[in-house]
């Protein structure tokens, strides 16, 4: 009988070291875990994920409804013109997909900047974030030149509900090129002076979700607006 | 435990953190090039069909290459394929809500307006 008791006794406490030891193996692996992301810059959050990130996908979801709205307005209006002066007649689509080819490949650039400052290389996140602002610096000339165009043709702001819907949409994406350029370059600035503080590489990434955006929205407008006809 | 056992685990390992490695940071820089060429492409074929008569078929081909760039972007461009899904899911919910926004002001506009 008291072996019996000394057996089951044995496996009680068998059973409690085992628990013990995985607990500890557990706390272990998380402890690593929590190493590894520190390594990659995040703050232990109670999700788990950087709330830099998450707030700059919460923003760019709303940023679809500002755009979404914009380019409705676009569609509903686009054919309340005034006189001759329509998109079939300013229209000069070469010009604008020279501009959308130097906006795409921004976007190039700007994710080799992203995948450079992944691998900690600053020289190399510097020199694609400085070509994804020259680049964007390019598209942002030829809006300019463009909207001069249109106005020396008769296409003032107020001329029409076509005009008003397409200067204040392309506008607002050029004002967010704009923007844009201002943060990479900041960006650039801050690296090369050390002052960014925490993750660099998620600074980084912050900018070129940002700038990925702009140009997905113009590849919207590209389509809707220029290449669909009226 | 035998040498063959642990190789066999090592390997695992390493097979897993292979996988964590290439999900936490992506592709190459050469499959981002890959990318940008085709969405080149891409964009030449939209200009170049804005050229051609096609009929029925403009829209449906202008609408879906310009679905194929924009998922592209954010897919691959932007991480979305390769990042924790709730990143990707915040963006989506964004831009259901913007083609609602849409497709209420066009059914306003044709039901209540006409």
């Amino acid at each position: 009988m008291s072996d019996v008791v000394k057996e089951t006794a044995q496996d009680a406490v068998d059973i409690v070291e085992d628990h013990a030891a995985d607990v500890h193996e557990h706390d272990v692996h998380a402890g690593d875990d929590h190493a590894a992301h520190d390594d990659h810059g995040g703050h232990h959050t109670s999700l788990g994920l950087s709330n830099t990130k998450l707030a700059m996908w919460l923003f760019l979801g709303s940023e679809c409804l500002l755009f979404g709205g914009l380019i409705s307005t676009y569609m509903l209006y686009r054919n309340r013109t005034s006189g001759d002066v329509g998109p079939d007649q300013l229209w000069d689509i070469p010009f604008t997909s020279a501009s959308s080819f130097v906006l795409l490949m921004s976007s190039l650039t700007m994710v080799l900047a992203v995948s450079a400052a992944g691998r900690k290389d600053d020289r190399n996140t510097k020199l694609w974030m400085g070509t994804t602002a020259a680049l964007g610096g390019l598209f942002l000339a030829g809006q300019v030149y463009e909207f001069t165009t249109f106005y020396r043709e008769g296409l003032g702001y107020t001329d029409s509900l076509f005009a008003s819907s397409f200067y204040t949409l392309t506008g607002f994406h050029g004002a967010h090129v704009a923007i844009g350029i201002i943060m990479l370059l900041a960006t650039v600035g801050m690296l090369a002076k050390g002052k960014i503080s925490g993750d660099r590489a998620e600074t980084v990434e912050m900018v070129g979700l940002y700038w990925h955006f702009v140009d997905i929205v113009w590849i919207l407008i590209f389509t809707l607006v220029y290449l669909i006809p009226a | 435990m035998t040498d063959t056992t642990i190789e066999h685990v090592d390997t695992a390992d390493q097979s897993a953190h292979d996988d964590d490695h290439e999900a936490h940071h992506g592709p190459t820089d050469a499959f981002f090039i890959k990318t940008a060429i085709v969405l080149a492409v891409i964009t030449g074929l939209e200009v170049a069909a804005s050229y051609v008569e096609l009929g029925a078929l403009f829209l449906p081909i202008l609408i879906g290459l310009m679905l194929i760039k924009f998922f592209a972007v954010v897919l691959i461009f932007m991480h979305v394929k390769y990042d924790t899904k709730i990143f990707g899911q915040l963006f989506y919910i964004g831009l259901g809500l913007a083609v609602g926004v849409y497709v209420v002001m066009l059914l306003c506009f044709q039901f209540f307006l006409k």
